[in-house]
Parts: structure tokens; C-alpha cells; sequence
């Protein structure tokens, strides 16, 4: 590369110097503008990744669940000191099965029965959950009383925490919720196998608990399912038809115009004015109960319409007059036009509006809270109108929670949720892209 | 035969009428089917939109009417005393003879003739059948509920046999009417018309039903709590009276909850609106479209995402993050490591709820953005501008309302933001201007005074309703507002 020649003014015949219009101060600003461009998108994206990374890496741990597996011996004298079984059924309910597990765990790690602090500290690292466990298995098979049986059970919480290292072990015994005695025990089990992660199933199919190891988003999971169930039922149809009315039969009056304006406006309506308006007129005038899916599905349905019809009108509006002319001149009437030939062709889009409009319903707790769907449900509800939760507002329950653990059940349960939420969003994509039409 | 048997049974009575009718057109039409006027699905529908619609309509009547006419005939006959006493009174009394006559018909034939000589047996006898009944019946209200039990009983016969005349009548009548000039397909879709209607009525009839029972409940709240002192009091004090306790009222003023709604509202528009609008402008004028096509799905992924996730992150990551690095610098600056940021705070709230509306932003200015013509570029690129120039001065001027469009709608989302400030803002009400200070917001007071027990008659959950139908007024003007600009603006350049 030539060396620029430097103009000076005793040259003579040189280019005067250039005057100093400020291009390089206005490239520089150019430069700039365009960096503030690149650095608030990558904020936004980099915002993206730490919240989806923050939610990942605190909850992947909750698939897992830490349990012990132990030689339980049903002993007779625990169960049913007094062989009254085959008379009172009642006493298989209420024997004292947390000592079975107990005194398995002892046997393992060869403590002393005698010894009351460390058998204290031996029932606490197993799961309150062991009564029902073991009690199911010796009401399903009274036989087994009296045997010594290979079982599987929940280890506590705070052990969960510990042998997954989310307990800080460096602090003080007497700060953190384990005693080095129980870490001790701990490591011993999992040197001699018995202590193992295990696929946690239990986070897909248990009711609310108190106790985090047994608690799970099942009784969630059925109510959203029943909502989103009433959503799609109520607001397809109803939606598809308002806007068939709006988009293809609606004079232009002021009535519809105000149809219009209404609809847009309800699109933005804060959420929870849905949830007062589900409990003052479902609840509170129609008599409906609190906390049951059907109530949720319908507010749902009321928030969602608006979306689904703003949605079709877009597909309905796509569907080029060529289509509409050729069906008329063939003799269908508007009806026939509109069903037979219209609506098939604006299906895609229809379809795509509404599972994007159900996503929103499903991540959608606040007008949920007003309704009652906040509640401890730890039993299955059957028909739409028990008493259910729905999965964010689980999470906003647990989120509530002040254990460790529960801070892991949350983020495994916010997974779960923008799992369903990835799915039904690519599938409302692969919908759009497969059956789309370029008109 | 209950309800649901009985709207069974319609339906099958409409799916007999949609196979008779068709079949008698095809008949009728004698293979040549241009002999009639329409096809023959349509006379089949016909029959069986005159056997469902006048039954179910029927039905639909009945449900509402016939409690009521019960109602006020057995309340015609209650004794004078009880009449003297006040409606009130009257509809507990009223509530317990639909106990008894529910409770009644659990009983064995010898039982309830037991009960009708000695009212003080009923409800012990009504106890072991799993009927409770709130005090000792009089001796009226057995009588009463021997009325009820009878007039229900009677009221169901009749309507049984009604709604099934109607559904068998109309589809007679119907099938009676097919003939090949008879226009069913008309008859027919203009029966669908009419429910296309009523489907788009149901968006108005929200808003009317949004409205009107936020009106009702808030009404009731006004009658308790004068306007002034909510609109206008500066302290939030509802205090729950506790059982007994009737002098503790509690404050309702409005001020501190709206303060906090807009000062994290203003806080979060403070992140939202420059990165959105930069992105914004950086994904529309510069970027290629391969990195488009990538970074604007991504980024509308944030809108995509749940708040109440945004609110657990807000939570446990970045308000504990904030405290930690506040205390860190304290102690950098003074020795003392103290945290001067709350975990719950105006800035955590704000913070994360920019970020959730960072989309909003962009998307919509992107969209406005787009639509200014590219002739103005070109003149401003023309004339010797830079890329940023022309931006500054030529496209963001010409977009400037649908962006204040844009912004409003998304400052509307932000007011009526509920999960994330449920969680991250805290609950304390108080006017102050410290962002690292919890707030509170009208949204997380709807959500504390409603959860729970509630009673509609307390002022402590009616203010809830007030509080909702200000936050919706205030959404609702925004958005307007909003549309206006945007729909004013809009058709500038077409």
C-alpha cells in the first residue's frame, strides 16, 4: 500500500486540506448507535439464557431422588404386638411403621437400640412418607408380616439436599439442618450401596405434601389438564364462530365496531380482573364452587377468547376473495362458502392461534389464585368440579415454601411447565409451517 | 329423571328427527335430488333444530323460574311472625327448610311421619342419615319442607314431560312442513347465523359482565368506606377484625398501592423501553436476516415464558443477588457489610419485569419500524446521511407515534403485572422514594385480600373489587389510548 502523502501548505499545487466536516466524529457516533443496537439485543438474549439457566441448573436435580434400600424386617411385635389383626384391621393402620425403617437403618449401620439420641437422629433421615409406604405394602399383603423384604425407601428432604451437595457441609453442625453425625451415616450407606439416586416418579404423580420428598404436581397436572380440556372445548368454538359473525357476515355499524374495539381491549385487560370477574359472578352469583377446575376453565376460556379471535380473524382474513367468489358463482350459498371452502383453508392458522392461546392459559396463575385454586389438594380429583390446583400456581405455592428443598421442587416443576409449554409451541409451529399456504 | 338424563334424552329425539327428516327429503325427492330445494342433509338438521332448540330453551326457562316460584309460594305460607321478620331472617329460615326437605327425603317412609308428629326427633334422625341441619326446626317449616319436597317433585314431573312434548312436538311439526319447495336450507343457516351472533355478543357480554360485578362488589365496598377516603387516604391498613373485635375498621387509601404500582412500573419501563427499542431498531435496520430470523423467535421467546417464573427467578436469583452485591459494595465503601438492597425491592420487581416486557417493546416497534416506507430512507441515505442518522432523525421521528402506541400498551402490561410483584416486591405499603426499598402494588393487594377465607360482606374483601375496577379503568384508558395513536398514525403512509 502507498504511503498517503501528507499535504502541507508550502507544497505548492497540493489538495488544500480537507475542511473537518465531523465525519469522523459522526462515524464514530455511527459505530456507537450501532453497538447500543448489539448490546441490547445480546442483554435481552443473554437474559434469556441466565433465567432459563438459573431454573435448569437449581432444578434437574429434582428428577432425581435420593433413597435407601434397606432389609426391612416387618416384625410382628412392631406391627401387632397383640395379634388382633384378623379381628381389628384397624391396627395395620395405625402401627408404628416409621420404627420398621428405623430399626432397618440401624441394623444396616449397626447402632445400638438402646442408644435414644442416635435412633432419634436415625428416624430423621428417613421420609415421614416410609408410614404410608410400608403400611400399603403390609395392607396390600398382610402375609408378608413376620418376612424380611428388600424395600426402597424415601430418605428425608434435608438428606436429599445433602447427598445431592446442595448443603453446605463447611458451616457449623449446629447451623445447618444435618449433624455430622447423620453426613457420617450417610456416606457409610452410599459406600455400601445402599444409599442411591433414584429417577424420581413421585414429582409426576403425587399430590401436595408438606414434606418436599413426597411432593409432586400430580393433582397439578390433572387440573390444568381439565382447564385446558374446558378452554379448548368452550373457546375454539365460540371464537371460531365470533369471528366467522366479525370477519365474513358483521355489517359495518357502530355495534360492531364496538365488538371490535371490545375485543381488542379485552386482549389487554390485566389478568387478574378476569379472576375477579370468575369470582364475584361463577363463584360468588352462580354458586360454583371454589377451587375446582371448572371454574378455572372458565375464566381461562374468558381470557383466552379474545386471543383466539384476534388469531382467526388474521387465518379467515388470509383466505384470498378468489376462493369466496369462486364458491359463490358455483351457487354455494354464504354458508356453504364460508364452511366448505373458507374455514378448511384458514384451519391452520385457526389451530395455530389457539394452541398458542392455550399456552398462555396454561403458564397463567393469577386470576387462579382468586378462584381458590390456591389450596393444599393432596387428593386426586376425579371430575371438573373437586378441588385441583394448576401447575404455576404449584409453583407459586412452593416458590412460597421456605426449605432448600422445595427451592428444587419449584424449579423441577417450573421445568416441567415450559416443557408443556416448548411442546405445544413447536407444535403450533410445525402446524403453521407444514400446512401454510402462500397464497 | 334428572337434568342431564333428560338433556340426553333430547338429543336423541333431535338425532331421530336428523335421520327421519333427511330420509323422508331422499324419499321425497324420489332419486332426483334437484327436485328439491335443498340438499337433504338440511331438512334432517331442520327437524332437529325444532326438536332441541324450543326444548332446551324450555328447559333453560324452567331451571331459572320454577326455584323461584317455589321459593315465593312457600314463602307465602310461612306463619305471620316469621313474615314480620326481616328478609334476612326470613332467607335463613327458608335455607333451613331446604335442608329439612332434603334431609326428608332420605328418610324411610315411618321416619319422616315420626318426625311430622315430634319436630324435636328430626334432627337427630337426619344426623344418622348424614343430614345436618343447623338448629331445631319449628314446627312450620316440617310442613314447609313437605311442601317443597312435593312442589320440586311435582315442578320436575311436569318439566320432564314438557321439555320431552316440545322436543317430540317441534320435530314433528318439522318433519311435517318438508316438502320439495320448502327452503330448509335457509330456515336452517339462518339459525346458524343467529348463534354466530351470539358468540360475538359474549366479548361484549365480558366487558358488561367485567364491569358490572366489579361495580356491584365495589358499590357495596363505597357504602362502608367513603370514596374520598380510598381515593385519596394515604394509608393502607385493612386490618382482618379479628372475631368480636368491631371497632378496628382499617384504613383503605388508595395512594401508597398506586404509587408502588407506577414507580415499579416506571422502573421496569426504565429497562424495557431503550433495550426493546434498541434491539428494536438494531434487528430491523442493521441486522442481517439470518441473525433476524434468529434473535427476534428468541427473544419473543421471553414473552412467551410464564410470569410466574419470572417472578421464582426474580425470587431466589436476582434478589439475593442484588442484596449480596449491595452489601459487598457497602463494605467496600465503608467496612460495614451491610446490604443497602433489599431482596424484595422496587429495583428486583422492576428489574425482572423489564426484562419480561422487553418483547413487547421490541416486537411492536419492530413491526412500526418496518412499516415506514423505505423512499424515506433512501431520500435521508441519499442526502449524504449515516445509517444512525437516518434513524435518529428520519425513521424513529416517523414512527414516533405508533412507538408511544407501543409503549403505552406495554406500560399497561406493566400496571397490571401480578405474579412477579406477588413475589418479588414485597407487601408493605408505604410511600418512599428508595428503589432498593420493598413496595407494594395494587395487583399483590387484589391477590392478598381475596386469598384465603373471605366473606362478601367485610370491606376488607370488598376493597378488593375496587381496587380491581381502578386498575382496570386505568388499563383500560391506556390501551384506548393507545389503539387511538396507533390506529390514527397507522394509515399515514398506505
Amino acid at each position: 500500500m502507498s504511503q498517503v502523502v501528507t499535504p502541507t501548505a508550502t507544497v505548492p499545487g497540493a489538495r488544500t486540506p480537507r475542511r473537518d466536516i465531523g465525519l469522523k466524529k459522526r462515524y464514530a457516533a455511527e459505530r456507537r448507535f450501532r453497538a447500543y443496537g448489539i448490546a441490547a439485543l445480546s442483554f435481552g438474549l443473554i437474559f434469556l439464557f441466565v433465567l432459563l439457566w438459573s431454573v435448569v441448573s437449581k432444578g434437574y436435580t429434582a428428577f432425581q431422588q435420593t433413597g435407601v434400600t434397606l432389609a426391612v424386617e416387618f416384625s410382628e411385635k412392631i406391627i401387632d404386638p397383640q395379634n388382633q389383626r384378623a379381628s381389628n384391621p384397624q391396627v395395620l393402620l395405625t402401627a408404628n411403621y416409621p420404627v420398621l425403617a428405623r430399626n432397618a437403618l440401624a441394623n444396616a449401620l449397626g447402632v445400638a437400640q438402646n442408644d435414644r439420641a442416635k435412633q432419634k437422629e436415625l428416624g430423621q433421615m428417613l421420609s415421614d412418607g416410609v408410614r404410608s409406604q410400608l403400611r400399603d405394602m403390609v395392607v396390600a399383603d398382610p402375609s408378608i408380616i413376620g418376612k424380611t423384604k428388600t424395600v426402597t425407601l424415601l430418605a428425608a428432604g434435608d438428606i436429599d439436599s445433602a447427598f445431592k451437595g446442595q448443603i453446605n457441609l463447611s458451616v457449623p453442625q449446629e447451623n445447618r439442618k444435618v449433624s455430622d453425625q447423620q453426613v457420617g451415616w450417610m456416606n457409610k450407606l452410599a459406600e455400601a450401596g445402599a444409599l442411591a439416586k433414584h429417577f424420581n416418579t413421585g414429582i409426576f404423580f403425587n399430590g401436595a405434601s408438606s414434606r418436599p420428598e413426597a411432593a409432586g404436581v400430580g393433582v397439578a397436572l390433572i387440573g390444568s389438564f381439565y382447564m385446558m380440556l374446558i378452554v379448548l372445548v368452550l373457546s375454539l368454538p365460540i371464537g371460531v364462530a365470533a369471528s366467522i359473525y366479525l370477519e365474513e357476515f358483521a355489517p359495518k355499524n357502530r355495534f360492531t365496531d364496538l365488538i371490535e374495539v371490545n375485543i381488542n381491549n379485552l386482549a389487554a385487560v390485566p389478568s387478574i380482573v378476569y379472576g375477579l370477574l370468575g369470582l364475584a359472578v361463577f363463584i360468588n352469583f352462580m354458586g360454583l364452587p371454589r377451587s375446582a377446575s371448572l371454574v378455572g376453565g372458565f375464566v381461562l376460556t374468558l381470557m383466552t377468547l379474545p386471543t383466539i379471535i384476534i388469531a382467526t380473524r388474521a387465518a379467515l382474513k388470509a383466505v384470498p376473495p378468489s376462493i369466496r367468489a369462486a364458491a359463490l358463482g358455483l351457487g354455494a350459498s354464504k354458508m356453504q362458502t364460508i364452511f366448505h371452502h373458507v374455514l378448511p383453508l384458514a384451519m391452520p392458522g385457526i389451530l395455530t392461534g389457539t394452541i398458542i392461546g392455550l399456552a398462555h392459559a396454561l403458564g397463567e396463575t393469577a386470576p387462579l389464585l382468586l378462584i381458590g385454586m390456591v389450596a393444599f389438594v393432596a387428593n386426586f380429583p376425579t371430575t371438573p368440579m373437586d378441588p385441583s390446583t394448576a401447575l404455576p400456581v404449584q409453583i407459586y405455592m412452593w416458590a412460597n415454601e421456605a426449605e432448600r428443598a422445595f427451592v428444587e421442587r419449584t424449579s423441577g416443576a417450573i421445568i416441567i411447565l415450559l416443557l408443556f409449554l416448548i411442546v405445544m409451541n413447536v407444535g403450533a409451529i410445525l402446524l403453521r409451517r407444514r400446512f401454510e399456504r402462500r397464497w | 329423571m334428572t337434568t342431564s338424563t333428560l338433556l340426553l334424552i333430547t338429543a336423541a329425539i333431535a338425532m331421530i328427527g336428523y335421520l327421519a327428516g333427511s330420509r323422508r327429503a331422499l324419499s321425497l325427492s324420489g332419486g332426483r335430488s334437484s327436485s328439491m330445494h335443498s340438499r337433504p342433509g338440511y331438512y334432517g338438521s331442520f327437524v332437529a333444530i325444532w326438536s332441541a332448540l324450543p326444548a332446551a330453551l324450555l328447559l333453560g326457562v324452567w331451571l331459572v323460574a320454577a326455584p323461584a316460584i317455589i321459593n315465593s309460594s312457600i314463602r307465602s305460607e310461612f306463619p305471620a311472625e316469621v313474615k314480620a321478620q326481616s328478609q334476612a331472617s326470613q332467607g335463613l329460615s327458608f335455607g333451613m327448610i331446604e335442608g329439612i326437605a332434603r334431609g326428608m327425603r332420605a328418610l324411610s317412609a315411618e321416619e319422616a311421619a315420626q318426625a311430622e308428629r315430634n319436630p324435636a326427633d328430626l334432627r337427630n334422625l337426619m344426623g344418622a342419615r348424614g343430614v345436618a341441619i343447623a338448629g331445631d326446626p319449628e314446627a312450620y317449616m316440617i310442613k314447609a319442607a313437605n311442601d317443597l319436597n312435593t312442589m320440586n317433585a311435582r315442578s320436575n314431573l311436569l318439566r320432564n314431560i314438557a321439555v320431552l312434548l316440545v322436543a317430540v312436538g317441534g320435530a314433528a311439526l318439522a318433519y311435517r312442513l318438508i316438502a320439495p319447495r320448502f327452503r330448509a336450507r335457509n330456515r336452517v343457516e339462518s339459525v346458524i347465523l343467529a348463534s354466530l351472533v351470539v358468540a360475538s355478543s359474549i366479548a361484549i357480554l365480558t366487558t358488561v359482565g367485567i364491569i358490572a360485578s366489579m361495580l356491584t362488589e365495589a358499590t357495596h365496598f363505597f357504602a362502608r368506606v367513603p370514596a374520598h377516603e380510598f381515593f385519596f387516604g394515604t394509608v393502607w391498613d385493612p386490618r382482618f377484625a379479628a372475631a368480636g373485635a368491631t371497632a378496628s375498621e382499617g384504613q383503605f387509601g388508595l395512594i401508597p398501592l398506586l404509587l408502588g404500582t407506577l414507580y415499579i412500573g416506571f422502573v421496569a419501563m426504565l429497562f424495557a423501553v431503550p433495550i426493546g427499542l434498541f434491539a428494536a431498531i438494531y434487528m430491523s435496520e442493521y441486522a442481517s436476516q439470518r441473525v433476524r430470523s434468529i434473535t427476534k423467535p428468541l427473544l419473543e421467546v421471553l414473552a412467551g415464558i410464564p410470569t410466574i417464573v419470572y417472578g421464582f427467578f426474580a425470587l431466589t436469583t436476582v434478589g439475593p443477588f442484588l442484596r449480596d452485591i449491595s452489601s459487598q459494595i457497602h463494605g467496600l465503601a465503608t467496612g460495614d457489610y451491610s446490604n443497602f438492597i433489599q431482596a424484595q425491592s422496587v429495583l428486583t420487581a422492576g428489574f425482572v419485569m423489564g426484562i419480561m416486557l422487553i418483547p413487547y417493546v421490541s416486537s411492536l416497534s419492530d413491526d412500526i419500524i418496518t412499516a415506514v416506507p423505505r423512499a424515506l430512507r433512501d431520500g435521508s441515505l441519499g442526502l449524504g446521511a449515516t445509517r444512525s442518522e437516518t434513524i435518529k432523525r428520519v425513521v424513529l421521528p416517523a414512527a414516533l407515534p405508533g412507538i408511544v402506541g407501543a409503549i403505552l400498551m406495554t406500560a399497561s402490561r406493566a400496571i397490571g403485572e401480578t405474579m412477579i410483584v406477588v413475589l418479588a416486591a414485597g407487601v408493605a405499603a408505604r410511600i418512599q422514594l428508595n428503589p432498593f426499598e420493598p413496595m407494594t402494588t395494587v395487583t399483590v393487594k387484589i391477590v392478598s385480600q381475596l386469598t384465603g377465607d373471605l366473606e362478601f360482606t367485610s370491606p376488607q374483601t370488598l376493597v378488593a373489587f375496587a381496587l380491581g375496577i381502578t386498575l382496570f379503568i386505568i388499563t383500560l384508558c391506556l390501551n384506548i389510548y393507545a389503539l387511538y395513536i396507533v390506529r390514527k398514525y397507522r394509515e399515514q403512509y398506505e
